[in-house]
């Protein structure tokens, strides 16, 4: 198999493209993708101040290397969320690229362990209260990436999601015909009232093409799956996906951006409802205290009862069994995150 | 040739001859769409031959949970 460019040796065909590229020039393809998302659906400027939610796989850390590489101002944060070895293995990942690739480039890395900021974790939120592990991770990766770009003057957090993830919401979105959801599936989630923009660059890029973009440029990333996501519902429409792919090349990317040009215009998006400040953490929220600070008040609570765990009030009030407004170490529900450039926090924990 | 998996759980096989990558993957059932096909520092495609002594691991690249 031939490069299409240069005719030399091919490392990876892209079926979708009818193409072939060696190293060097599906390297170039592969910046070219991410440039053309930026611009396609107008993400972020040169001049704006990035954020990369990092999370030491190969998506979030190859998005990290090319907008570095495009000459973007992208900094990262990574949260360490307390799951077992896969946490430990994560950090030591995210911790080596930032030294090795990102801090020579002028970037920086902060790092949120939950653990030390809020009290809990997600391996403590899995066995201690009736919440699924991935709802836990989810909320909190959201909080803490909105309230650290924040509060640190970033203008839009960058995530790794891409083509295949994109594809597989859309699928499930269909499937139950979510229209609120499908109204708002789009690359950019836009900012303002307390928010920060949100954008997926590698939206034209799928999960295998990062992989390989990961290994020819010698990123090294954590391969292991998290643990929790073992069975996730996101698998099965992926694998359902990728089969279509197979027998149709192209099918997800016609899914996706059919959708994007022709579906999503026919759906109204609903108005966001009127949005307050938390009482204990300030974040914007439509009640009286936001789910995140919620969920860490009904976790402290069960883990301050010996063997807890057994029942979970969902209620706001749980909130208040805790102290607001309660510093860090003591872990409060309005605690801040303790998000420091890597090269002066030390260890995360 | 060795073949080999780590994720989702390690995995090892031994083939014999000549064998192209295409052929590997379709006899072990796997989706081209799914892996990466990495030898050494560098990947392989569907029509490259694998023989001898060398050493093929195929990564899925697919991964999920509750988003990045």
């Amino acid at each position: 198999m031939r490069c299409i460019k240069c005719r030399g040796k091919a490392v990876i065909d892209l079926r979708r493209h009818n193409a072939a590229f060696c190293r060097e020039h599906f390297v170039e393809f592969f910046q070219g993708q991410v440039r053309r998302a930026i611009e396609q659906f107008r993400m972020f400027g040169p001049d704006d101040r990035i954020l990369v939610a990092v999370s030491g796989g190969k998506d979030s850390l190859v998005l990290w290397e090319v907008l570095l590489h495009l000459g973007y101002r992208a900094d990262a944060l990574y949260i360490d969320l307390g799951i077992g070895d896969y946490s430990a293995a994560s950090t030591e990942k995210v911790r080596r690229f930032h030294q090795q690739r990102a801090a020579p480039l002028g970037a920086d890395l902060h790092v949120v362990s939950l653990k030390a900021a809020y009290g809990f974790d997600v391996d403590e939120a899995r066995d201690r209260v009736r919440r699924p592990p991935c709802s836990a991770c989810g909320l909190s990766k959201r909080y803490i990436f909105n309230k650290v770009a924040v509060d640190r003057g970033y203008d839009v957090v960058a995530t790794g999601h891409n083509l295949d993830d994109e594809a597989a919401v859309l699928l499930g979105n269909v499937l139950r015909w979510n229209m609120s959801y499908l109204a708002r599936q789009w690359p950019v989630l836009p900012g303002g009232r307390g928010f920060v923009r949100k954008v997926k660059p590698l939206v034209r890029l799928t999960e295998r093409e990062t992989a390989a973009y990961a290994v020819l440029t010698g990123v090294d990333y954590i391969v292991e799956e998290c643990p929790h996501a073992v069975g996730a519902t996101s698998h099965v429409y992926k694998d359902l996906l990728n089969r279509l792919e197979q027998q149709s090349p192209g099918s997800k990317h016609q899914f996706l951006f059919q959708f994007y040009q022709q579906g999503r215009s026919q759906l109204k998006v609903e108005e966001r409802p009127d949005l307050r400040s938390c009482r204990y953490c300030g974040q914007p929220t439509p009640g009286d205290v936001c789910a995140f600070c919620r969920m860490t008040a009904l976790l402290l609570d069960q883990l301050e009862q010996p063997g807890g765990g057994a029942a979970m009030d969902s209620s706001p009030a749980g909130a208040q069994r805790s102290t607001p407004g309660a510093p860090v170490s003591q872990a409060g529900p309005a605690a801040a995150p303790e998000a420091e450039p890597a090269s002066e926090a030390g260890a995360v924990n | 040739m060795r073949i080999f998996m780590r994720i989702p759980q390690p995995r090892e096989w031994r083939f014999e001859g000549r064998r192209s990558v295409r052929s590997i993957l379709e006899e072990l059932n796997i989706n081209p769409e799914t892996v990466i096909v990495i030898c050494g520092d560098t990947l392989l495609t569907p029509d490259d031959v694998v023989e001898g002594d060398v050493e093929v691991e195929i990564r899925p690249a697919i991964s999920g949970g509750s988003g990045r």
